[in-house]
């Protein structure tokens, strides 16, 4: 029972490492994203790009004056219907980032929101692995006291 | 001193309760497991305890005294007051109104990541909403007086309803309608003169707080969530009150009410349905209940009263974090659109999808995991039944349901706190500037720390949830390890898929 449990420890471990080494670069590119903005959400309302890549967000309001706020990377703009604003900007940072609406435009304002992917998404794999580890390493101390691992 | 010369203080003449009580035979330990080592988090002994409220110490006057309760309950309830009033005068946008902002942003997060966590159900003792009804029933604002002197009917709360599936129902009603409660001023206004009203005609009918303890919408959650908390009110001695009588703490003394939340403060083991409104430290003659600090969660553990009614409530807490984070924080504007009422149809899909998961999907997908936990231990004699696999592990479901409430919350706050500075310089829309931040415009702050604080959060949450699992664990099996650990294993599995789905959803 030893030997099993100190076999799937070391899997966990080399299968983190493995994962997160195999999280390559993607070449980097410039990418326009045309968000058309209405109550209370945006399309497409989850975007995905890599590291490195120069996103330009070009933001067109539907109904009425809407923002664009992107978390993290504090970027602003706002446009009143019929008008197009951009925002250009070069996805340094990775992980998921909300972009919301910075202009109130109705109730729901404060949910109007929309995704940022910049991958890889280091923080989410780590921490899922985090867990899965730190959920065996706590079951083995269980194993470990109940005797099962003599 | 022998306990019968002692000083009692002048009894109510209520002693046919207190006979009641007169004896209390502590139940013995239960044999702890070898899973178990007696710690919370492997680290503190579960144990510990510091008292807070020493004798003749500022800190017991303070609780001790009437005004400890009077002045908070005033100073929210003026406060409270001010939210009722802009609610219905200022704009009906909320991230533009004194009343949603303070509610839902600035007492909701306060409640979640502070309050509850380490005071347990302390807002409960300021609370302005029922102190109204109280004053009624009691035809007293901080005199006391004694029971049968008090106004209305007096009638005991229905024995039926006596447990938390009205406050779950009730709680998964405005849950229902949390879109537009929180975004629209006047709904958060009517909720809360409704909440008055009821409870004024409850405390009419009923004694004591009935309305907090079986119909207050966050009272359920409060109480649940008040088990992880790091602080306790208990009796010191418990030999002292076994031959106590009559029971001060519940008959009440010319120096305090008796328990108005139907506890038994003298033997009580859980946090769950105390008010903290510090009573049973007046009522007291021999200064013997005290507040304490504790590891967290240790209540969990306690295997008093454990119901299908309070695992349903975890339940629901956690399937309504997990549904709030998709709705609230989520791109997808069609479950907007069905949460804002949109329109009927839209709303009405919404609630079905809603209630299934909460009711149905999500308690289903655990009841799942409990069976398998049954069927691997199954070469044991018929021991537990699956409802007491389900409702012994369903208490593992609140520090991860606190835990997801509070990653939400920080979700919340950070982009939204910023509001608050214009509103409150101008809460009924009067053209105030009362602390010349009226004009502060929208600026959301340290957004970037949003994904780490929900990641500590998660993984602090999951390692804790796992180790009270285990624990429970080792009572259902407290002599039998290899059981113990076949039914800990899918819970352990569960706990780490449902912890990986929310941190997929906070920063995936």
């Amino acid at each position: 029972m030893r030997v099993i449990a100190i076999t799937i420890s070391v899997l966990f471990i080399v299968a983190f490492i493995t994962h997160i080494a195999y999280l390559q670069m993607q070449p980097t590119k410039e990418i326009t994203i045309e968000l058309k903005a209405t109550k209370f959400s945006y399309e497409p309302n989850i975007i995905s790009v890599n590291k490195g890549d120069k996103v330009t967000f070009v933001l067109a309001s539907e109904d009425v004056e809407h923002g664009l706020y992107l978390d993290a990377y504090e970027l602003e703009t706002h446009a009143l219907p019929g008008e197009k604003k951009s925002i250009t900007f070069t996805a340094t940072k990775t992980g998921k980032f909300p972009f919301r609406c910075s202009i109130t435009c109705g109730n729901f304002h404060p949910y109007m929101i929309g995704w940022l992917k910049v991958g890889p998404n280091y923080k989410l794999i780590t921490s899922i692995w985090l867990v899965i580890i730190g959920s065996w390493s706590a079951l083995l101390v269980a194993l470990r006291r109940g005797g099962i691992l003599q | 001193m022998i306990l019968s010369e002692a000083p009692k203080g002048q009894v109510l003449p209520s002693t046919l309760i207190a006979e009641k009580h007169a004896i209390t035979v502590e139940k013995p330990k239960a044999e702890r497991s070898d899973l178990d080592d007696g710690k919370i988090l492997w680290l503190i002994p579960e144990n510990w305890r510091y008292e807070l409220t020493p004798k003749n110490s500022f800190f017991r006057k303070i609780i001790k005294s009437r005004w400890a309760n009077f002045i908070p309950q005033v100073i929210n309830l003026w406060f409270f007051l001010i939210i009722i009033v802009g609610a219905f005068v200022a704009p009906q946008i909320g991230n533009a109104s004194f009343a949603v902002m303070m509610v839902w942003i600035l007492w909701w997060v306060l409640l979640m990541l502070i309050l509850v966590p380490f005071l347990g159900r302390i807002w409960c003792q300021s609370c302005p909403l029922p102190i109204l009804g109280e004053w009624v029933q009691r035809k007293a604002i901080t005199q006391i007086r004694d029971t049968k002197d008090f106004a209305g009917l007096k009638k005991f709360w229905p024995k039926a309803l006596a447990n938390m599936w009205l406050v779950n129902f009730i709680f998964l009603g405005m849950a229902l309608i949390s879109g537009l409660l929180t975004t629209k001023p006047w709904i958060t206004g009517v909720m809360f003169v409704g909440i008055i009203i009821v409870d004024i005609i409850i405390s009419y009918i009923y004694r004591d707080r009935a309305f907090c303890l079986y119909l207050c919408p966050v009272g359920g959650f409060l109480g649940l969530f008040s088990n992880v908390s790091t602080v306790e009110i208990r009796s010191k001695d418990k030999s002292l009150c076994a031959r106590h009588v009559p029971k001060e703490c519940i008959v009440g003394s010319a120096t305090g009410y008796g328990c108005p939340w139907k506890c038994m403060p003298f033997s009580q083991k859980r946090n769950t349905y105390c008010g903290m409104c510090f009573e049973c430290l007046r009522s007291c003659s021999y200064d013997n209940m005290v507040i304490n600090l504790r590891p967290p969660g240790t209540d969990l553990l306690v295997d008093d009263h454990r119901g299908i009614d309070e695992a349903y409530k975890g339940l629901i807490m956690l399937s309504c974090a997990i549904l709030y984070t998709v709705v609230m924080m989520g791109p997808w504007g069609f479950i907007k659109n069905g949460a804002n009422i949109v329109t009927f149809q839209a709303w009405a899909i919404y609630a079905v999808v809603f209630l299934s998961w909460a009711l149905l999907v999500f308690p289903g997908i655990f009841l799942f995991f409990t069976w398998v936990g049954k069927l691997l231990s199954q070469n044991a004699p018929n021991t537990h039944t699956l409802k007491t696999y389900f409702v012994s592990f369903s208490y593992t479901l609140v520090p991860l349901g606190l835990a997801a409430w509070i990653a939400f919350s920080f979700a919340i706050l950070f982009p939204n706190s910023s509001y608050l500075l214009s509103v409150i310089s101008d809460p009924w829309n009067q053209g105030w500037n009362l602390f010349g931040t009226a004009q502060y415009t929208w600026q959301p702050f340290l957004t970037g720390a949003v994904p780490f604080l929900q990641i500590i959060t998660m993984i602090f949450a999951v390692l804790f949830t796992i180790n009270i699992a285990t624990k429970i664990a080792g009572q259902l099996y407290p002599k039998d390890n290899k059981r113990a650990i076949a039914t800990l294993i899918p819970i352990v599995i569960f706990h780490m898929l449902a912890t990986s789905a929310l941190l997929i959803l906070f920063i995936g």
